[in-house]
């Protein structure tokens, strides 16, 4: 369904439809399996790996059905894999990951990660962050997303070459310093304050529908009791024995019933999940803009106290502040020969320090336009699958409804017979 | 009347009746034009003749109102109607109190009037199920809600304290007008119409004080011992009545569990939809969604207030009312087994002084009475006199006992049938109601659910997307 779902969004953008993947490969995330090994300290660990599955969309569609290639990945390789992306193309809304740990559990959830529930919802996480790289008009032509998908030996090691390590190093350095920005885009400020609040309020439902789902499971259970003792009762009376007694299988089908109607919120949960991730990624793009605009400001300010320099080394006057300054000033001009030495440095610093003016304002345009497309695709994806997950949502309430009134009904039955 | 025997409660006029003394066998038919009479536990008639010459004879009219079983709850042949309302709160100098408009319409000729308005507080109420208990120690009466609420008594003047009360006396008054032997209480009448002065004075009539402890004492003194002949069918009785205690305390207790969890899942609940609308306000497309289901959410909610004031209401108190009904039938069973202890007590005491009057009267005796100067042929014809007259007067203890030991039986068995049908009839409509009320709960419910769908298909389709599959 989701595959469908993203290839005919992909019909919307009809001069990027030849570069999706999706359009060429079907792709899935097929198994996940337990394996144990030694770990980069030499000791011994027990991790999962997932099958990824790929076809050419041309031979299924021939009818010839080959067996699909497959490789095994683990779930560091896929962070790998995420934070090559995030690197190599920062003004980009890169799909995430599903979570690290399983949050937001209700009690009767696991938050272990081995444990079978998380990683069956974990493989359907990580199938689902491959379709949406797939499918994304910019992000799907990858060479190193391509290798991910195909060659399961030595991928690491490409990705290494890359050399994205130091820049990402360089990258989260930066952005983990406070700066500030003179002039803030406000479109991005925008962006960034609606990412805050994407993420808070997702944050908070989530947290607040786990305890009700919480709360709710134990209403149904507790109707199970009325099954145990509705039995006993039914086994010291006359009359009203047969009513009693069917009466009590009813209320342990209502309890039964809770598990099926709380498995399926899940899914629901875990669709509010992703965007509470996205949320982060459109905050980070939000942020690298920030500190683009920043090393431009601060490249155009250093040029501008070089240019000033220069000047008042010219005419004589000082306005500008410097050590050398004072230090002339209580101990005498510098020689004429001196001056000229300091201009002609100054001249050229200002030369680079145009050149690197321009690069990074090329850069920041570049960056702008490049974000800003992608931000607009994101939108309108988000408003989507946001849309189709309420519907779900009230869908499955009305199943729960529907499962409702037939039991009480069916109840309602056994105590009129009573 | 002697404190021994007697432990009935009615106000003079009416009180002598007849008895048949086997009564098992014998189910009279009675037309409801009949004047139906109280049939009071008195087994010493007015004139003080012995039960069995007066079996024929008794200047009151008789009533045998066995035929429980028939008993159907026709409004058509329903004659009286009362009604428990209106709580008022009333206050004195040393305390405050909440009194009850009891209403009657009634046809039966027994009433001075058609209808009767008066107004009665707890403590009246306690008074008549007490004038019933003491009349009729074997028959079922109808529990009375609880004096104090466990929180304290602050809680005594909430509403929904009152409300529940008022509802609780409004049934115990119409179990005791449906109830055959009940209904015709004197003490019932009194209740139902007479003003408030009237009816304390006629509070304070009935057996004094003294005979109320001789009870008493001779009460737990064949508790003590116990009875050794109990009849296999109550026992079996007794074992029903444990376990249905057992059973009915369950499920009061499940319900009122699953009442906190509803109420805590709704404390949850109710964060949701505010937080849907929070949402929206930071989205465009999706405001309007999300503001859809943050309605939904709160009807929901509402929807679940709603289902949990009614189990609150309705269903709670009833189980209430059985698990202290349990409480009645162990009771009545117990008082059961005290009045056949009673009986083979007296039994046992019979013979023992039969015995006595058989064996020679010996040594001790003859010593004592020649040191008082008389002869041993004297001396054993007082004997012999003196025990026969203490025989006679035995015989006629037991055989009041016996009569009264049938009549106690046959009344409970009777009862019996007839509260268990009751009891079928009350928890079923109980629990059917509760089905109801849930199955209306997710019908609304799924209605919200399927009206956002709807506008949400429409808005599709409004839009241009599609895809609803």
């Amino acid at each position: 369904m989701r595959e469908r779902e993203m290839q005919s969004r992909g019909t919307d953008m009809p001069t990027q439809e030849r570069k999706l993947l999706l359009k060429k490969m079907e792709i899935s995330v097929a198994e996940a399996e337990k394996r144990t090994g030694k770990n980069a300290v030499n000791m011994q660990e027990t991790y999962t790996v997932y099958l990824i599955e790929t076809r050419p969309v041309d031979a299924a569609s021939e009818g010839t059905n080959p067996v699909p290639d497959s490789l095994w990945r683990r779930y560091s390789e896929f962070e790998l894999l995420r934070n090559y992306l995030l690197v190599t193309y920062p003004f980009l809304v890169v799909p995430p990951l599903p979570e690290k740990r399983a949050e937001f559990v209700w009690h009767k959830l696991s938050a272990d990660n081995m444990d079978p529930d998380f990683v069956e919802r974990r493989r359907v996480g990580l199938e689902n962050f491959l379709l949406r790289v797939a499918s994304h008009p910019d992000l799907s032509s990858d060479k190193i997303f391509y290798s991910f998908l195909t060659e399961e030996n030595g991928w690491k090691e490409t990705v290494f070459e890359t050399g994205f390590q130091a820049k990402a190093d360089s990258r989260l350095k930066a952005l983990n310093a406070t700066f500030r920005v003179k002039n803030p885009d406000k479109r991005f400020a925008e962006m960034k304050h609606y990412g805050d609040e994407l993420q808070s309020v997702i944050s908070q439902l989530l947290r607040v529908r786990a305890r009700a789902a919480d709360r709710l499971y134990g209403v149904y259970k507790v109707h199970g009791n009325y099954g145990r003792v509705f039995s006993e009762w039914s086994a010291i009376e006359k009359e009203m024995g047969d009513g009693l007694q069917s009466a009590g299988h009813h209320m342990d089908a209502y309890a039964a019933s809770v598990d099926d109607i709380l498995e399926e919120e899940e899914h629901y949960a875990d669709q509010l999940k992703e965007y509470l991730f996205y949320a982060d990624a459109l905050r980070a793009v939000c942020r690298k803009h920030e500190l683009t605009q920043y090393e431009l400001e601060m490249a155009a300010q250093d040029l501008t106290s070089k240019k000033q320099q220069r000047e008042e080394l010219a005419t004589g006057t000082i306005r500008t502040f410097s050590l050398k300054g004072v230090t002339s000033k209580l101990f005498g001009q510098e020689t004429p020969e001196q001056r000229e030495a300091k201009l002609k440095m100054l001249e050229t610093q200002i030369e680079e320090g145009e050149e690197l003016v321009k690069e990074r304002n090329a850069e920041c345009e570049e960056f702008v336009k490049s974000a800003w497309v992608d931000i607009e695709r994101f939108k309108e994806q988000k408003d989507h699958d946001l849309r189709e997950a309420l519907i779900s949502y009230a869908i499955m309430q009305i199943s729960m409804c529907k499962k409702g009134i037939q039991v009480w009904n069916n109840a309602k039955e056994c105590f009129s017979k009573m | 009347m002697s404190g021994s025997v007697v432990d009935n409660t009615v106000s003079s006029g009416n009180s002598s009746v007849a008895i048949p003394t086997d009564i098992s066998g014998q189910i009279l038919d009675i037309d409801e034009d009949d004047d139906l009479e109280v049939f009071s536990k008195d087994t010493t008639l007015s004139d003080g003749s012995s039960l069995n010459a007066s079996m024929q004879t008794s200047s009151a009219s008789m009533i045998n109102q066995y035929k429980f079983e028939e008993e159907e709850e026709d409004a058509d042949t329903k004659d009286i109607f009362v009604t428990v309302d209106n709580p008022e709160s009333h206050v004195t100098a040393i305390e405050t109190y909440i009194t009850y408009r009891v209403e009657t319409k009634t046809t039966r000729s027994e009433f001075d009037s058609s209808e009767f308005e008066v107004r009665r507080r707890y403590q009246d109420f306690l008074w008549l199920k007490g004038r019933l208990e003491e009349a009729h120690p074997t028959l079922i009466v109808h529990p009375l809600p609880e004096k104090f609420v466990m929180k304290g008594m602050v809680e005594r003047f909430n509403e929904d304290f009152i409300e529940t009360r008022r509802s609780a006396l409004h049934k115990f008054l119409n179990k005791i007008a449906e109830h055959p032997i009940f209904s015709s209480s004197e003490d019932f009448k009194i209740f139902l119409t007479a003003g408030s002065g009237e009816l304390t004075s006629h509070k304070k009539q009935g057996p004094g004080f003294l005979s109320r402890m001789g009870e008493t004492v001779k009460a737990v003194a064949a508790a003590v011992r116990g009875v050794r002949g109990r009849p296999q069918e109550f026992t079996d009785m007794q074992e029903y009545a444990e376990a249905f205690s057992q059973k009915i305390s369950s499920i009061d207790k499940v319900t009122q569990r699953i009442v906190r969890e509803q109420k805590e899942y709704l404390e949850e609940l109710k964060e949701c939809g505010p937080t849907y609308a929070l949402w929206s306000q930071s989205e465009e497309e999706l405001a309007e969604p999300l503001k859809n289901v943050a309605g939904c959410v709160d009807k929901c909610c509402k929807e679940t207030e709603e289902q949990v004031k009614h189990l609150n209401d309705h269903l709670i108190p009833v189980l209430h009312e059985y698990v202290l009904c349990a409480d009645t039938l162990k009771a009545v069973l117990r008082r059961r087994d005290n009045i056949q202890a009673d009986f083979e007590v007296k039994t046992e005491a019979l013979a023992t002084k039969k015995a006595d009057r058989d064996a020679d009267s010996k040594v001790l005796s003859l010593a004592w009475d020649s040191l008082v100067g008389r002869s041993p042929e004297e001396v054993k014809q007082q004997k012999q006199q003196k025990l026969k007259g203490e025989i006679k007067e035995m015989r006629d203890e037991l055989d009041k006992v016996e009569d009264r030991l049938e009549w106690a039986n046959n009344a409970l068995k009777s009862d019996w049938t007839r509260w268990q049908k009751g009891m079928r009839t009350d928890l079923r409509s109980a629990f059917n109601d509760t089905a109801e009320r849930n199955v209306s709960y997710y019908e609304k419910c799924l209605a919200v659910w399927e009206s956002f769908l709807q506008s949400q298909r429409t808005d599709a389709e409004g839009n241009g997307n599609v895809d609803f599959s």
